[in-house]
């Protein structure tokens, strides 16, 4: 049986052409950049290189590129840091019902410590309404946290309006971009963003690092204290090795984005084509067209599908997909996103898929795909 | 070329890198994930975290993975400061920590904490006594670390957790950092609640390093976001890095007999330096073998890094994580050196290094010495 890997946005496989820079490095890099001698020059050279090429892949300054452990950290960092600076200058935080756990979790720690957060809601899409955003502004705002890319249902958020918007009050605005940032292509001076989370391990790289843009003349409050490393936002040794890699799967992305993008779209398409081949009955959690949602992420509702059977009948099957965000599926707790989009009772809750594609996925693996769902969807029909 | 400069980091062991590369290349499913794939991972991640546990002797949800030993000593000072606040709002540490836990005390004092900074003895020795009287009612943490990273005098752990262990009140942490895989420490004894331990001090990888938590310690944790490591800190983990890590530190307690060897290499660099005019060695003698510090009065440090770089022998002056300052060693002040702290140099040993480069190091550096004292008459 073939195995299909359609859980892409929980991780991507890292890139041939990263493990080859990774082993490298590891080979004959090991100095820490902090240390004077030739060892320390030596890699401090090559971090200097890799935060000049994160920077250039969002249009951003050198010095505005801050490397943390991965995604998590970088939201933690944005938001707590923000929070905490700004914090005789007023303690209302904007941010919406959809976002990932690392972005909810830190606001809702901070309403426990005083803050005031308004959570935007979204239309049956699962986008916000920049109306909202406005509406919702207040003199005491201090951040706006809205998320690039949905990872549940790949919805693209208005982030050029509340850039615009944002940029005109002199609100910091904050935008989680880990799964726009191997898709779209951004310009933080264009979106006026100040912001900005990336993850490496979502875009061929390893795990273990990504990097939080931080507008300069921008201030945080550190979440990690200790040695001045990252111009002291980010104290600990740098990760030099994952950050090579990283550095590497963003040159790649540069080179590969546009026939990347093409390949997600055709997944995507023919995944739906051969569904309605088979008549297999479904709903899209946000929109098929490619307009507002990045094409290798594909939310489905199944009717009458119980999603942990369903699930567990795609692994047998071979298929890796999942109902959501990876750091919530352990559970499968209710998706708070279609929540959102939907209703608490909306049946989409318990029924719903997330496919997530990438390179190393065929057009002859998205016919495959909709047969084992076919078979799937009808011996548990049957079964009712 | 000769490296000596394995307290600020070290070259990681083939073992370990090859653990990485088939972990990374082979495994990359989400360990969160509930597909096969993901369960694989999930498995490799417990296995790991099992060997780490079995080494050091405590329970497997005892361990949990940070970035690195910064991250693991933010998480247990501010983890227990903020979890505890209620109880208390006192801290007691010492003068000589590292930055990563020296500055996290200086920010929780400006969030309203008490911090006591005990003083050291010219050896760098904190004084249990000091330690005793400075408990009060609202003592909530006590971090103190074991092995100095500048100097390398051992604190006594064993005796301040046994000291502790009357008061149920007060967390224990030690930053471990440089005593991992050199000096040990039995870290199920009770009274030891927390301890931080980095992957590339012992030739493992940067961005991988541990907190054991026992299971009794509630933290607050630093990052808020998914369920993993028992929700203490969350975010995807990197199941590579974790698993090289148990191999660094099973390599590590492996080759820990070698340490013996250190100590007569320390015990040379003692008897042939400090015989020399200007210089101050400012190491103890019973300290971690691993680490000798030394002045030579009069001599900027740099200017004798640089001709020892030269010649392809590599030294440091204090911690990497401060050396871009121009300030002297916080930690030879504390000694009482003033004068010294300015021109210390730190020679670190690896594990696996040679008496020949020690020979050749001795040399140069009497060389060097030798050359600017005639160059400056």
């Amino acid at each position: 049986m073939k195995r299909i890997y359609l859980d892409h946005a929980a991780t991507t496989p890292i890139h041939p052409s990263v493990k080859e820079v990774m082993r490298d490095v590891m080979e004959d890099s090991f100095g820490n950049p902090s240390s004077i001698h030739h060892f320390g020059r030596e890699s401090r050279k090559r971090l200097d290189e890799a935060r000049m090429t994160m920077a250039n892949s969002i249009n951003a300054n050198y010095e505005s590129i801050i490397f943390t452990s991965g995604g998590t950290e970088a939201n933690n960092l944005a938001i707590f840091g923000t929070a905490y600076a700004n914090r005789n200058k007023g303690n209302h935080i904007i941010t919406t019902n959809i976002e990932h756990h690392a972005v909810l979790h830190p606001v809702e720690q901070l309403e426990k410590e005083g803050f005031d957060v308004t959570y935007l809601p979204v239309d049956e899409k699962g986008m916000v309404d920049i109306m909202d955003v406005k509406k919702a502004l207040r003199k005491d705002t201090i951040l706006v946290t809205i998320m690039y890319v949905n990872n549940e249902t790949g919805m693209k958020q208005p982030v050029q309006m509340i850039g615009n918007l944002l940029r005109s009050r002199g609100i910091p605005f904050h935008t989680d971009a880990v799964q726009a940032y191997g898709v779209e292509e951004i310009d933080v001076e264009e979106l006026k963003i100040d912001l900005l989370t990336t993850s490496s391990h979502k875009i061929y790289g390893p795990k273990g690092v990504g990097f939080l843009y931080k507008r300069e003349g921008l201030n945080l409050t550190q979440r990690l204290y200790g040695g001045e490393q990252e111009r002291t936002w980010r104290s600990g040794t740098e990760n030099t090795l994952a950050i090579e890699g990283f550095k590497k799967a963003v040159e790649v992305l540069k080179e590969e984005r546009t026939k990347r993008y093409d390949h997600y779209k055709q997944l995507s398409e023919r995944l739906i084509q051969a569904l309605d081949e088979k008549n297999v009955e479904y709903h899209i959690n946000g929109d098929l067209s490619t307009e507002h949602r990045v094409p290798n992420i594909l939310n489905l509702s199944f009717p009458g599908m119980d999603v942990e059977i369903f699930l567990t009948n795609l692994d047998l099957s071979g298929v890796a997909v999942s109902s959501g965000s990876a750091c919530t599926a352990g559970s499968i707790d209710p998706s708070h996103v279609l929540k959102a989009m939907y209703g608490e009772d909306s049946p989409r809750l318990r029924n719903s898929i997330r496919f997530s594609f990438g390179m190393d996925n065929t057009v002859e693996e998205m016919t495959l795909v909709a047969e084992r769902i076919e078979k799937i969807v009808n011996r548990l029909s049957s079964n009712v | 070329m000769i490296y000596l400069d394995n307290s600020a980091t070290t070259q990681p062991a083939q073992e370990v890198l090859k653990s990485f590369q088939t972990v990374s290349m082979n495994y990359y499913a989400n360990p969160s994930s509930i597909h096969v794939g993901g369960s694989e991972v999930e498995k490799l991640l417990f296995k790991a975290r099992t060997q780490i546990a079995q080494l050091l002797k405590v329970n497997e949800d005892e361990v949990i993975f940070t970035s690195g030993g910064t991250e693991s000593n933010n998480l247990a000072i501010k983890g227990i400061a903020h979890a505890h606040q209620n109880r208390g709002n006192h801290i007691i540490t010492t003068q000589i920590e590292h930055p990563a836990v020296l500055q996290v005390c200086k920010d929780l004092e400006r969030e309203g904490f008490e911090v006591t900074y005990l003083p050291v003895d010219e050896s760098g020795n904190i004084n249990l006594d000091d330690l005793k009287k400075a408990i009060n009612e609202n003592t909530i943490l006590v971090t103190i670390m074991h092995v100095n990273n500048e100097i390398g005098t051992i604190q006594p752990i064993e005796k301040i957790a046994k000291l502790l262990a009357n008061y149920p009140k007060i967390t224990f942490h030690t930053d471990h950092v440089q005593g991992f895989g050199k000096v040990s420490l039995p870290y199920d004894m009770e009274g030891l609640d927390l301890i931080t331990i980095s992957g590339h001090k012992i030739h493992g990888l940067k961005g991988t390093g541990c907190l054991i938590k026992k299971r009794h310690v509630q933290l607050k944790p630093l990052f808020h976001g998914g369920s993993q490591e028992g929700s203490v800190r969350p975010g995807t983990e990197n199941v590579a890095g974790n698993v090289s890590l148990a191999k660094a530190m099973r390599l590590a307690v492996e080759k820990q007999s070698q340490y013996n060897r250190l100590i007569a290499l320390h015990q040379k660099l003692f008897d042939q330096l400090e015989p020399i005019d200007k210089i101050t060695i400012n190491s103890p003698k019973n300290g971690a073998a691993h680490i000798f510090n030394f002045s030579v009065l009069g001599f900027k440090p740099e200017v004798l890094i640089h001709a020892l770089g030269e010649k392809e022998i590599y030294v440091s002056t204090k911690s990497a994580c401060s050396s871009k300052q121009d300030e002297p060693s916080h930690v030879i002040v504390a000694c009482g050196k003033e004068q010294e702290a300015g021109a210390a140099i730190r020679v670190s040993l690896s594990i696996n290094q040679s008496e020949e480069d020690i020979d050749i190091f001795i040399k140069e550096i009497k060389n060097v010495i030798q050359q600017y004292k005639s160059i400056m008459g």
